[in-house]
């Protein structure tokens, strides 16, 4: 099967022209302005998301109205060369509280020059989410989130990152 | 090449989103879904065909019918929706960091 040959991660490197040290710091300081603002497990509309620049530091969505929501946690800061953060949403895109079933995102910045950094993304062990999934898969079908999350595989954009 | 369509592919077609919307609420059959949508028997069931293909949905059989629900496993799913989610994460990093280092030479 298709999902089997693809494993259980989502790799993507970019390369961005910018010193290591920016490029990390840019990643973490303006994620507000990174992290797609159709994304949020919010109720209300997004005012901002929050990432705090350390190791255990939070990772929340602030609504409009002061309502918070933390979605991951910092698991390594190491400026400017490696970040490793939790992903506590289950496929629904909400907050998974179980930690057993959530995956993480490692981030690795690489200085290809003094002004160049490649960028190296890997969101993985996502069957930890999937089996959460299966167990509940009954229910699956009562939750709104597959329709709303749907909706962006309408303009898929050419992907410019591999 | 033989062509294989992934769970983007599969889910660029705004039919098939349909469908697969309408199977995650709940499993269906060929004709409840063609009763549902605007769309022929026969198309539906080529729609289902790629949704399988693409790892999306399953299909068990149920008396003289086949039942269509979303694929449990849910990796493949999970895994197209975070792909998406992280190339227009990078883009915006790519244009941010790009962006700060003009402004500050």
């Amino acid at each position: 099967m298709t999902t089997q040959a693809q494993g259980t991660s989502v790799r993507k490197t970019i390369v961005v022209e910018a010193p290591i040290e920016r490029a990390f710091s840019v990643f973490t300081e303006q994620f507000d302005g990174i992290k797609p603002r159709d994304h949020t497990v919010l109720a209300v509309e997004l005012a901002e998301s929050v990432f705090e620049p350390c190791e255990g530091g939070r990772v929340y969505d602030r609504g409009v109205d002061g309502s918070e929501c933390q979605w991951a946690r910092v698991l390594a800061y190491e400026p400017p060369n490696r970040l490793v953060f939790s992903w506590e949403l289950n496929p629904q895109w909400q907050i998974e509280s179980d930690l057993e079933k959530t995956s993480e995102v490692e981030l690795r910045f690489v200085a290809e020059t003094s002004e160049r950094t490649r960028v190296e993304l890997e969101h993985r062990n996502l069957d930890r989410h999937g089996e959460g999934w299966e167990g509940t898969r009954e229910g699956v079908g009562s939750e709104n989130g597959w329709s709303l999350y749907l909706e962006r595989f309408a303009d898929v954009v050419k992907p410019e990152v591999r | 090449m033989t062509y294989r369509p992934n769970e983007w592919t599969a889910l660029g077609d705004p039919t098939r989103r349909a469908i697969f919307a309408r199977l995650a609420e709940q499993p269906r059959a060929v004709g409840e879904l063609a009763g549902e949508l605007p769309v022929s028997r026969p198309a539906v069931s080529q729609h289902l065909k790629v949704l399988k293909q693409a790892g999306l949905v399953v299909d068990r059989p149920v008396g003289n019918r086949r039942i269509y629900h979303v694929d449990p496993d849910g990796v493949g799913a999970l895994r197209a929706q975070l792909d998406g989610f992280w190339i227009k994460a990078l883009a915006a990093f790519k244009e941010a960091a790009e962006q700060t280092t003009e402004e500050t030479q």
